[in-house]
């Protein structure tokens, strides 16, 4: 396939403002090509272009081609168009949990493909997809046939909308942010298998993410993008280890290493001392009680002044319904949660309001996470002024404090759309260090932002930890992430904390096998990004 | 499934009796003395003594509330103050012609509602679709007795096609039971066509924009086959429940037709009895419209599962 | 509503991808002003809005359009056609019509607006309790599930006949059906924007509970009360009629458009202008409140737009 010099444009923009601009590549059969970009890098695009699925209406093809085995498919007709898809051209998305019909069985719709493409019988059609869906690696074939996609996990969604796209092996499958919803576990067994299916049938892959893991892991050459236009394009080693343009070197070298540096251990005042949280969460029943789920059980962690400590887990493991017990955003249903010493997991109402100073919180969706209707600096001098300070002395604080995140003094006037993501969050940490809180939690505040804007806000609250002394509870599923910034780790599974140390022991040397897996699930593992080489020392 | 309707079932006893309890409410926390506000203002004082005899207002609220839950346990909604019938015969009496009206507009608008909104989602923003929405602004800002008036004015009283008022029953044969009941029918529907129609064209239209829709073209499937297989199948559940919601809202409308086109239904018993301050057949009528309301819902609600699988039993 | 089977919901591990200018996020509406001028250039907009113009401006100017006192019998002159001394004719009393139109126009407008104004008062604060306080929450709803289980006009029936009809208890029993409606829009309003990022991050600022209410929640319902008040407006404009048509409403001296219909409903076959003249223009000043209502909606919720 190859995509010569296209370009996209917004139907109807006067302007002619372009979304893509001058875009050429070519993948051929078998190989591996990876598109990567920040958000707003035309990424996505370019995959729906490919498919000829651009959102009717708003976005059209303006100049260009897109070759595949040699025929234009920004010329085909409609009916062709249809005709090529799922045969030549096949597409895998982002979330498999809305990617699939939900009132039709999973069956039925890989069984779809055939009755448009295929003048196959019934019994014949039934053979083919179960033979499919064997090859995903599915179980109990049978049974998931007639399964809806709700009652299926994430992982056994995708491998369906894999089947889908791959039962008639069509030469090239667009893979669109296949495995971004989904656990490291998951994900490195979706890898494992498109990789598998792709060698088999010798299928060209284009692959579509925005993570440097993944790429080191499966590329086999890359696309850099960014803005609508091409950055760079090179084999994986010329990229990841000699990038020519400078936005590339940037990219790159903002993926965290996976190994943590060496840090002394703080020996400071304990300032949180968690004593076996529990949360339960109990169903609800017409009659009676349905029983109870544990979100957080039995869980102990002290946290010392000037320490970041990170809680790693996929989802569910239960990390965030500590971190919001923590913060008496929930109640926990029993242990003890002690802020220098005094239990704030029992006191409620109006004795709980002044505490609540102590502990604060930055979320990790940096658009909900400030009133659109409150200017910055209102949102900033909240707490204060509920804590009774004037508003002028609150007000000269939220300017100092906007100044510590690298933010200017005029942002106190204007409202939160009028900031980027990176910067609302830097607007989220000041707002929740107005208070001089001794401890700040942050739930996954940097999984929303793009790898270099990541870079930055964990670089700044590094230094904010350095010159406050406060406490930082960092939760987090990435664990480069929390190798990164944590002094300490603690990895949580079903609601446990199933092991606990120094960053750099629990991720060199776990002692678990839990926490082995998650590492080796972690993409790309075996890149120094930071360092443009494979990683040398004798870790992991 | 059984469980489910059980449990369904279950869940409508509390909103029953809350509804039991508002209607008994209404007429007690009326300030003034209740048999007074009933027999009007220049009634005797054997007459007062009389009303609150057969309504029990001379005993002790709580007690009245006990007595009135009693009753409508056994199915007794009293007597009539006028005519001293029982309430649940002259409702039975009345029954023909209200359900011959509300099945002939759930019959037209559910099978003219759909069509139209899948065309009109289908052709989204060109010249069939607005027509399909300026017919559907109008089926609802214009009221169901003024629609009706212009059918007569213009189909009975100035072509002739059809008697102006009344009602013959289906015993005294087919053909004069239909004419009369063709024009309160389409006065009636047209608010519901104009509803059912909307929700069914905005329910499409949202979930062709559902990632799933993306996947079905991907697959090289037709726009045909997209709108009629998948979109709609997922719009079924709001669909179902703005039907459920029309059936049972059409009570309002089935007063005013019936006022109107003068068919001897339980809308003309409200307006009579309200004319006449009957309270016991006003309180019947309102318990029973309630419990209608009520069972539409349950019926909706058996349905979903049918139609997403996701709603569980 | 049936339990839907929620998927459990990651615990924050998804992370957010795509161009974020794309997730809406009640940001405030930008240009709202230029969008609502562009979307009054459209012609039905437009005759909608001058319509209902023509309304208001016709109830607050009613002295001084020709018009002679509506409620004057005059046995002299009873069902006369169209004529110069009475433009759209007389009624069975003499009374003339086209002032009864006129005056009937004030009736509505304020039974429009006081319903809407009671209705929204009343259902934002009963909304904002259930929806906040969870042991309020259960009994409210229960009452008003009741409440909306009764047929809306049934009710009000009920209530006027029992109190009598005046324009107050015209307006009460109009009111009451509507309230339900307006507390659960408040109320998922509340349930949604309780779990939103900023208000947690409020709380654990030690923002009271008033405070938290007035500033981060109650504003969200805003918009959505705007676009329910228009349709409050029509419904209780209409429900007003219906019920005085059916002789169940205002006392009949009172020239209110539905009142006029009931009347007229004697005489239709000899004059149906008695019926139609009210009913044509009373059709005409709801469509224009709901063409203008669904115009809000578009630009105040984009969500609800499509929705709808």
């Amino acid at each position: 396939m190859k995509i010569d010099n296209l370009a996209v444009q917004v139907v109807g923009d006067p302007t002619g403002r372009q979304v893509l601009e001058n875009i050429s590549f070519e993948i051929s059969s078998g190989e591996t090509l990876c598109v990567v970009g920040e958000s707003g890098s035309g990424k996505s695009v370019t995959s729906l272009a490919i498919m000829g699925l651009l959102p009717a209406g708003s976005l059209k093809p303006s100049r260009g081609r897109i070759l595949v085995d040699g025929e234009d498919i920004l010329a085909a007709s409609p009916a062709r168009l249809r005709e090529l898809r799922a045969t030549r051209m096949a597409m895998i998305f982002q979330e498999p949990m809305t990617a699939l019909n939900p009132v039709e069985t999973v069956g039925e719709q890989i069984d779809e493909v055939l009755r448009i493409h295929s003048k196959l019988s019934k019994t014949a059609r039934r053979q083919k997809v179960l033979a499919m869906l064997e090859s995903v690696h599915m179980p109990d074939v049978e049974r998931i046939y007639n399964s809806y996609p709700h009652q299926l996990s994430g992982g056994q969604r995708q491998r369906v909308v894999i089947s889908i796209a791959l039962i008639l092996e069509p030469r090239i499958l667009i893979a669109d942010e296949p495995t971004t919803a989904l656990d490291v576990t998951t994900q490195k067994q979706i890898l494992l298998l498109i990789r598998e299916l792709q060698k088999k049938h010798n299928t060209a892959v284009l692959f579509i993410t925005h993570d440097f893991g993944v790429v080191a892991e499966i590329a086999d050459r890359i696309v850099v993008m960014n803005r609508g236009h091409l950055v760079e394009v090179g084999t994986r080693e010329d990229i990841l280890a000699r990038p020519r343009e400078a936005y590339t070197r940037m990219l790159v070298s903002s993926v965290p290493s996976l190994i943590p540096q060496k840090r002394e251990a703080p020996v400071t005042d304990i300032v949180l001392e968690v004593q076996s949280l529990s949360k339960n969460y109990s169903r609800k029943r017409l009659f009676g009680s349905g029983g109870s789920v544990a979100a957080a059980q039995n869980v102990n962690l002290t946290l010392r002044k000037g320490e970041i400590v990170g809680i790693v887990g996929e989802s569910g493991s239960g990390k965030s319904t500590v971190a919001r017990c923590i913060v008496r955003l929930q109640d926990p249903t029993s242990g003890a949660v002690l802020v220098k010493g005094e239990d704030i997991a029992r006191v409620s109402g109006p004795q709980l309001r002044p505490k609540r100073q102590r502990v604060q919180i930055v979320f990790q969706d940096p658009y909900r996470s400030l009133n659109p209707r409150m200017r910055v600096g209102d949102s900033i001098i909240e707490g204060l002024v509920n804590f009774g300070t004037k508003r002028e002395a609150a007000l000269k604080k939220a300017r100092e404090l906007l100044g510590l995140v690298g933010l200017s003094d005029d942002s106190m006037q204007r409202y939160p759309h009028q900031f980027s993501g990176g910067q609302r969050q830097r607007i989220c940490i000041a707002r929740a260090l107005a208070l001089d809180p001794d401890i700040l939690v942050a739930d996954e505040a940097v999984s929303a932002l793009d790898v270099s804007v990541q870079a930055q806000v964990l670089k700044l609250l590094g230094e904010i930890r350095d010159r406050t002394g406060i406490a930082v509870l960092f939760i987090t599923h990435d664990l480069r992430v929390a190798a990164q910034i944590c002094d300490t780790i603690l990895v949580m599974q079903h609601g446990s904390i199933v092991e606990a140390g120094p960053a750099a022991e629990v991720l060199t040397s776990p002692r678990r096998e839990y926490t082995r897996t998650l590492i080796d699930a972690a993409p790309g593992r075996g890149w120094d990004f930071q360092n443009f080489g494979p990683l040398i020392s004798g870790a992991a | 499934m059984l469980a489910y309707i059980t449990r369904r079932l279950l869940a409508t006893i509390p909103v029953m009796a809350m509804v039991a309890v508002v209607v008994f409410a209404i007429l007690r926390l009326t300030p003034g003395d209740p048999a007074a506000i009933i027999a009007g203002d220049d009634a005797t004082t054997e007459q007062l003594e009389k009303i609150r005899q057969t309504m029990g207002l001379d005993k002790p609220i709580p007690l009245q509330l006990v007595q009135w839950v009693y009753q409508l346990l056994q199915g007794d909604l009293g007597v009539s103050l006028l005519s001293g019938a029982p309430v649940l015969g002259m409702i039975a009496d009345r029954m023909g012609p209200s359900l011959a009206l509300a099945f002939g507009t759930i019959v037209v608008t559910v099978s003219v509602a759909i069509p139209l909104g899948i065309v009109a989602a289908w052709k989204q923003g060109r010249m069939l679709d607005r027509a399909v929405m300026t017919f559907s602004v109008l089926g609802f800002s214009v009221p169901t007795f003024v629609v009706a008036y212009l059918l007569i004015y213009y189909l009975s009283i100035k072509m002739g096609w059809f008697p102006v008022q009344g009602y013959k029953p289906l015993s005294d044969g087919f053909w004069p039971f239909a004419q009369r009941l063709v024009l309160p029918v389409l006065a009636l529907s047209g608010v519901y066509v104009a509803l059912i129609a909307r929700i069914t064209r905005s329910s499409i239209i949202e979930v062709m924009g559902e990632d799933f829709i993306r996947t079905a073209r991907a697959k090289g499937a037709t726009e045909r086959v997209v709108l009629m297989r998948h979109a709609l199948r997922n719009a079924a559940v709001p669909i179902l429940t703005i039907i459920g919601i029309g059936i049972a809202s059409l009570i309002s409308g089935v007063v005013v037709t019936e006022s109107v086109f003068n068919l001897p239904g339980l809308g003309r018993l409200v307006v009579e009895a309200v004319l006449a301050r009957d309270y016991p057949v006003i309180q019947g009528l309102i318990l029973l419209f309630s419990f209608f309301y009520i069972f539409i819902n349950l019926v909706v609600d058996v349905l979903y599962p049918i139609f997403d699988p996701r709603i569980r039993y | 509503m049936p339990a839907i089977v929620n998927q459990p919901h990651a615990d924050g591990n998804v992370q957010m991808l795509g161009d974020p200018s794309l997730i809406v996020h009640a940001t405030p509406a930008a240009g709202f002003t230029s969008q609502l001028i562009s979307s009054l250039r459209s012609p039905p907009v437009f005759v909608a809005l001058l319509i209902l113009s023509v309304v208001i401006v016709v109830a607050l100017a009613a002295p001084l359009l020709g018009t002679i006192d509506p409620v004057a019998i005059d046995p002299g002159s009873r069902l006369r056609g169209l004529s110069p001394e009475h433009w759209l004719g007389t009624d069975a009393f003499g009374r003339d019509t086209y002032s009864r139109v006129v005056y009937g126009a004030r009736v509505s407008l304020i039974v429009g607006a006081g319903a809407t104004l009671m209705s929204i008062t009343l259902g934002l604060l009963i909304g904002v309790l259930a929806g906040y306080f969870r042991a309020a929450d259960a009994i409210i709803m229960r009452v008003m599930d009741g409440i909306m289980a009764i047929p809306s006009i049934l009710l009000a029936i009920a209530l006027v006949s029992l109190t009598g009809g005046s324009l107050l208890t015209v307006l009460v029993a109009i009111t009451i059906p509507e309230v339900p409606r307006v507390v659960r829009l408040v109320r998922s309003v509340i349930l949604s924007v309780r779990t939103e990022p900023y208000v947690e991050a409020a709380i654990s600022l030690g923002t009271r509970v008033p405070t938290l209410l007035v500033r981060h929640m109650v504003p969200n319902t805003v918009a959505p009360l705007i676009v329910q008040g228009t349709y409050v407006f029509a419904a209780a404009i209409l429900t007003e009629a219906t019920l005085s048509f059916l002789g169940a409403g205002l006392p009949p001296e009172i020239p209110s458009w539905g009142n006029m219909m009931s009347e007229g409903r004697m005489y239709f076959q000899l004059l149906p202008g008695l019926i139609l003249y009210p009913g044509i223009i009373l059709a005409a000043t709801l469509l224009s409140v709901n063409v203008l209502g669904d115009v809000l909606r578009d630009l105040l919720d984009p969500k609800m737009a499509r929705k709808s």
